[in-house]
């Protein structure tokens, strides 16, 4: 099969990936993952649990590296870049993490604060501004002076946002934003990443497994297993494709192509107490 | 917590940590040592010095005038060799003084005492003590009351 | 019997790769040092959270070892009828070894494993990453200021705890046992030297601060970031940093006196 397959030859890519290679341990992650992921638009990378999509989207941030392959972003291959050249890089690039990540000892306030402080010398008055705005735009400006521990998970999440957003990145990696939500937040978090993404023309990238969510409001999907990208297109055309196991995925059946006994000796060896081990 | 209530918490911490150091610099311990002891080297030579250590006091009339700043054999009067640092306000020292090396007690610590003579000319830096006395050392005295009899 | 062998073997290169990684990690920390000129704020905080946190167990714990050394100093000097050498007894004994001994073991419990436990907890929440993420190097940004910290708090801590448990052993031994007040402080004055005593004391502090927070941080960094995980990261803090400071201090005492 051919794993390159890009939505429209004429939307530039933002982050290349080309035969990445990934073990954890003995464990090999990714044997050869290549994909394009275009400029300006949500894509939602899928796939079962344990598919290393997060360690997908560690890759891409430059905290892990990969043991062979390269990822391009922006045309600046990741694991190659020095540790200046991808500091500076990652200040272009926001990333939410599943709990949030907030700084358990600063308020609301200054977690949103955090990276204008550290990396710029702006103004208080000017910081105060900033982030305002971004606490206005995912509706929590009423949480400032709270501490991360009085947050539900939903707001954290809108916090974490708001900080991601607060130095003008290109682009915002999701880790797994919808998981534990209730349908309220679900449907906030689902409209902030939509409206944030064409409202400041970024680059999402989210690791999901919620299906329907993702898809409704992705430009592009891609669906990795067992190592490689295994489909990968726009949600309508992912729904038409023919493929047993995109349709097992999809409709959520529990039997097909991934089997849904783990591998195991014959059950009925098994029962009548047949040798085994 | 507060930043205000931290930052002064923390000067409070430095604020006690100096107090301590000041305390343990003029209160429990000489500081003498560490400028080097401020004062004049005079050198004296002994038959045997018994239990002298460096660092032991240096006294006249009992008061301590300063410290054995070191100790060492010479190989060619084979006799030892203890360098006095004196305090700089006792520098009127004649040159007859004799140093002897007396015990604290029956046996307690030996130090050095100094008899000043009656010359008028005064020791100066550097200069060496020609007045000595030996330590007493307790075994030969035994062994010479032994052989006296 | 092979087995065994082997897993003896194993045993030590999993430690000496652990070291090896701890020396690189510590490295990285002290190359992270210079950044923290014109960001003192983050030196008061961790001075805030090592120093003050632990301050009062060190002056309660100074006082009382004070108190019972007078006690036992006491107890076999009168015996002698060298009881005036008692100032000078608790001086020695706490400069060279009991001051900086026991406050670096109570920091190493007391500041050490909340060090741990707080750095494993913002790995498994995912903060170190974040930060990572924001650009920020959680080397100068968390770590370095902890070990600048530490290197100030407990010879400071010590030189407190020396400072208390005198005015301990002068409350037991000259107000209680009768010893005379000024043969307890003339002796200690006259036989404590500040270079050879005091300041080695505050030698052995400095290294002890460092090596304890070099433990701390790296099992910190180092966790499996579960709930286990930090438990036993922090477990293994105050262990290791409690040998590393007994061995140690033998090692210097041998050294420096």
């Amino acid at each position: 099969m051919s794993n390159v397959i890009t939505l429209d030859e004429n939307a530039e890519s933002l982050v290349k990936i080309r035969d990445l290679h990934f073990q954890r341990g003995s464990k090999q992650i990714f044997r050869g993952i290549e994909m394009d992921l275009p400029r300006g638009q949500i894509t939602t990378i899928m796939g079962p649990s344990g598919t290393g999509k997060t360690t997908l989207l560690k890759l891409i941030g430059g905290q892990l590296k990969p043991a062979k392959g390269s990822i391009e972003v922006d045309g600046q291959n990741v694991p190659k870049l020095s540790r200046s050249a991808l500091y500076a890089l990652r200040k272009r690039m926001g990333m939410l993490f599943q709990s949030g990540a907030l700084l358990t000892d600063l308020t609301v306030f200054d977690n949103v604060a955090f990276p204008v402080r550290e990396h710029t010398d702006l103004p208080e008055s000017l910081v105060r501004h900033l982030v305002l705005m971004r606490l206005h735009a995912v509706g929590l400006r009423g949480a400032r002076d709270l501490y991360p521990a009085e947050l539900s998970g939903g707001m954290a999440r809108r916090v974490a946002l708001a900080r991601a957003l607060i130095l003008d990145p290109t682009m915002i990696m999701y880790d797994e934003p919808f998981t534990g939500q209730d349908p309220i937040s679900m449907g906030v978090l689902l409209d902030l990443i939509k409206t944030v993404n064409s409202a400041l023309g970024l680059t999402s990238i989210i690791v999901s497994h919620d299906l329907h969510e993702s898809m409704s409001i992705s430009d592009y999907v891609v669906i990795v297993s067992d190592g490689v990208v295994v489909e990968a297109g726009t949600p309508e055309a992912l729904r038409a494709s023919e493929s047993p196991w995109v349709q097992q995925f999809l409709q959520g059946k529990s039997d097909g192509p991934v089997p849904f006994q783990l591998e195991a000796p014959d059950y009925r060896d098994d029962l009548l107490g047949a040798k085994h081990g | 917590m507060n930043s205000r209530s931290v930052e002064i918490l923390v000067g409070v911490f430095m604020a006690l940590f100096f107090v301590a150091m000041a305390f343990l610099v003029f209160k429990a311990s000489n500081l003498t040592s560490l400028s080097g002891a401020k004062g004049y080297e005079l050198s004296a030579y002994f038959e045997n010095i018994g239990g002298l250590r460096e660092r032991a006091p240096v006294t006249a009339g009992g008061v301590r005038v300063g410290q054995v700043s070191q100790i060492e054999y010479d190989g060619e009067t084979f006799q030892a060799k203890v360098t006095l640092t004196i305090d700089e306000q006792y520098n009127a020292f004649p040159e007859d003084t004799t140093a002897s090396i007396y015990t604290a007690g029956l046996l307690g610590e030996q130090y050095i005492g100094l008899e000043p003579g009656a010359e008028d000319e005064v020791l100066m830096p550097e200069d060496e003590i020609t007045l000595t006395q030996s330590a007493l050392v307790l075994e030969r005295l035994i062994g010479q009351v032994l052989l006296n009899r | 019997m092979v087995d065994l062998l082997q897993r003896f073997g194993r045993g030590w290169i999993g430690a000496f790769e652990r070291f090896g990684r701890a020396t690189l990690f510590l490295l990285q920390v002290i190359i992270g040092l210079p950044s923290l000129f014109g960001r003192g704020f983050l030196l008061v905080k961790q001075l805030y959270s090592t120093g003050v946190m632990t301050l009062l167990i060190i002056l309660v714990s100074g006082l009382f070892v004070g108190m019972v050394l007078a006690l036992q100093g006491y107890n076999s000097l009168v015996r002698f009828s060298a009881e005036e050498a008692l100032g000078q007894f608790v001086a020695l004994v706490l400069f060279r070894e009991l001051a900086p001994v026991l406050t670096a073991l109570l920091f190493a419990g007391r500041a050490g494993s909340a060090m741990t436990s707080e750095i494993g907890l913002m790995k498994a929440t995912e903060q170190l990453a974040g930060l990572e993420m924001m650009a920020v190097d959680p080397y100068k940004r968390v770590y370095a200021p902890r070990l600048l910290a530490a290197f100030i708090a407990v010879p400071a801590l010590t030189a407190m705890f020396g400072a208390v448990a005198i005015l301990g052993g002068h409350l037991v031994g000259v107000e209680m046992l009768g010893v005379d007040a000024g043969a307890y402080w003339s002796q200690m004055q006259s036989e404590v030297s500040f270079r050879h005593d005091v300041l080695s004391g505050m030698l052995k502090a400095l290294v002890f601060g460092f090596v304890i927070c070099w433990i701390a941080i790296f099992e910190g960094a180092d966790c499996i970031p579960t709930s286990e995980g930090v438990s036993s990261a922090t477990t293994r803090t105050v262990v290791y940093s409690s040998l590393a400071v007994l061995g140690l201090d033998f090692v210097l005492t041998a050294l420096m006196f």
